[in-house]
């Protein structure tokens, strides 16, 4: 193992954070403040319980995924995306180290600043609705393998695009529709009985729904389906990895 | 691993340091950039690849450090095959990439402690500092990248590249765009990497470049290595001398009586040309010489020079497309 190597990538990431805080970590906050001034104060305030759970607070688990998800993506992706449109990739694909210590420093560094920022949304939101959280444990735990899992997927994004438009697209055109209609701000229970059949097919609900529960208690769907289902995906994300740096798919011609 | 200490050591020093065997490469788009390549370079040596634009210099260089994958044949570097065992291959190798390709808003410093890391090395600031010091790069080491001039990312670039104190190393056209003093500095730097042990291998254009630095030349030409050959042999092998004599009254043509020699007459008549092969013993100039003055020809002036390697490499390459054409 090139521990060294792991380490490089990842400090080179961190250091790609830090240089670019306002952006890393200003800009989802306030995007998230925004959230609960709006549908936690203005517009929960004439809402209704969900579950038992006032709006403002039934909302702040989906919000900190959809900041997850986003930011996990679009820093993993940019990670690698980065020194693909420079050349830099010349000295990576040179260099000895293997596709899974490669992801280990690219992977590990997105879901860092993710988590770092999940953490500083749900600080953040105290400041506008109390909340409890019933299963800490869970909830790092959902935390952390959202964040890694998202982070994975964004570095396929960033080794499939050949341009910054492709980097937008998918996280704009899917990940974005899919965070929105995957119970972010409202109950799947209260959907028609045909959109809760075509939700199910939506990975994001089941994220959503143990991230949830992990606060609350009450799911969407079962805690092992959703955690089924993040490692499902997981194991998709990986799968897809080893066969880019295999095959050497738009990175080694 | 297996073997004694001093068996290894002895026969290291006879085994290449790399060894091609059977390469090519086709692309994806179906062009064919290197054919059945063999290739051995000695260890500690200068090897210079010389080809015009696209003879897949490149390619080569970039398979054997990792960056393309070969569509056929085996490598070995440092005594490691270059795809089973990249990790302690791909250690012993740096490279130097002919583009400037660098972060932008990486520091100096920053960058070249990255690049050590990357290739498994533990950290080691006082030869990281050597390696900028050397490279006129210490005083620079906390500016942005993207602040830099052409030819100080250049030497940023050589500086990343021995960062991992590498055994192979590796430059791609050097001295594309580089000023002439970064050049002369780079030749020096070479040398003593040279004389610590450091195999190189460098692409050019620049003939003067392989024939101040070469040990040994191989040119490439559309994907073909069509000569590999000790620079003093080839030179000698391949040079032509010529001596110049400036007439003092021009000629039409040359007299029957010189026909002994191989005369062309040059500047509308004014200069007598005699090429001569340099291996033979006899070059035949005492006889010229008195042959002209027993006819009365008088001369002003003569001189001699020799074919220079890109007058060689200029034949190498060309006489394939005449042949064919």
């Amino acid at each position: 193992m090139n521990f060294y190597g792991i380490r490089a990538i990842y400090r080179f990431e961190m250091a790609r954070t830090f240089r670019t805080l306002m952006e890393s970590v200003a800009a989802p906050v306030l995007t998230t403040s925004l959230y609960f001034i709006v549908f936690g104060k203005a517009i929960g305030s004439r809402m209704g319980d969900i579950d038992s759970i006032g709006y403002g607070a039934y909302i702040i688990p989906g919000l900190v995924m959809l900041s997850l998800l986003n930011e996990s993506i679009s820093n993993a992706s940019f990670g690698i995306y980065m020194p693909k449109w420079a050349g830099t990739i010349y000295e990576l694909l040179s260099a000895p180290v293997s596709w899974i210590e490669v992801l280990i420093g690219y992977v590990g560094a997105a879901a860092t600043k993710s988590v770092m920022l999940g953490m500083l949304i749900l600080g953040t939101a105290r400041f506008f609705v109390a909340y409890q959280i019933a299963h800490p444990i869970w909830m790092i735990g959902f935390l952390l393998l959202t964040a890694v899992t998202f982070s994975l997927f964004g570095f396929i994004i960033g080794l499939w695009a050949d341009s910054f438009q492709k980097l937008q697209v998918i996280p704009m055109l899917i990940v974005t529709p899919l965070t929105f209609l995957g119970g972010a701000f409202y109950s799947i229970n209260m959907l028609p009985p045909i959109w809760q059949q075509i939700s199910l097919f939506n990975p994001v609900v089941y994220l959503i729904s143990g991230f949830r529960w992990s606060f609350y208690e009450i799911a969407d769907v079962d805690v092992a389906v959703s955690i089924g289902m993040i490692f499902g995906f997981l194991m998709v994300c990986l799968t897809f990895v080893w066969w880019v740096f295999k095959s050497g798919y738009k990175i080694r011609r | 691993m297996n073997k004694s200490p001093t068996a290894s050591l002895s026969a290291e020093s006879s085994i290449p340091i790399i060894s091609v065997r059977g390469v090519s490469k086709t692309y994806a788009g179906g062009f064919q950039a290197l054919k059945n390549i063999n290739l051995d370079i000695q260890r500690g040596e200068i090897f210079a690849l010389l080809g015009p634009n696209g003879a897949g210099k490149t390619t080569l260089i970039s398979i054997v450090c990792g960056i393309v994958n070969a569509s056929a044949g085996s490598i070995i570097a440092d005594g490691h095959d270059i795809a089973r065992d990249y990790r302690a291959a791909r250690a012993a190798i740096g490279l130097v990439p002919q583009e400037l390709h660098t972060d932008a808003f990486e520091s100096v410093w920053a960058t070249v402690t990255f690049s050590r890391g990357l290739f498994g090395k533990p950290p080691n600031p006082t030869y990281l500092e050597k390696v900028l010091r050397d490279l006129s790069l210490w005083d620079k080491r906390n500016e942005k990248i993207m602040a830099l001039s052409g030819g100080m990312k250049r030497r940023v670039l050589i500086a990343k590249a021995l960062s991992h104190e590498p055994t192979i190393l590796f430059l791609d056209e050097p001295s594309a765009g580089v000023d002439v003093e970064l050049r002369h500095d780079m030749w020096r730097m070479v040398r003593e990497l040279r004389e610590q042990g450091t195999t190189i291998i460098l692409t050019t254009h620049y003939i003067e470049e392989a024939e101040q630095m070469a040990d040994r030349i191989g040119v490439i030409s559309k994907g073909e290595l069509i000569l590999v050959e000790d620079k003093e042999v080839l030179m000698r092998k391949l040079g032509n001398k010529q001596l110049t004599l400036r007439l003092r009254q021009p000629m039409s043509i040359i007299p029957a009586e010189l026909s002994n020699w191989s005369l062309t007459l040059c500047e509308h008549g004014h200069a007598l040309v005699y090429s001569f092969d340099t291996q033979t013993e006899e070059t035949g100039i005492a006889e010229l010489l008195r042959a002209l003055g027993e006819h009365g020809i008088e001369f002003k002036d003569l001189r001699s020079s020799e074919s220079s390697l890109e007058d060689i490499f200029v034949s190498l390459v060309h006489r394939p497309m005449e042949a064919q054409a």
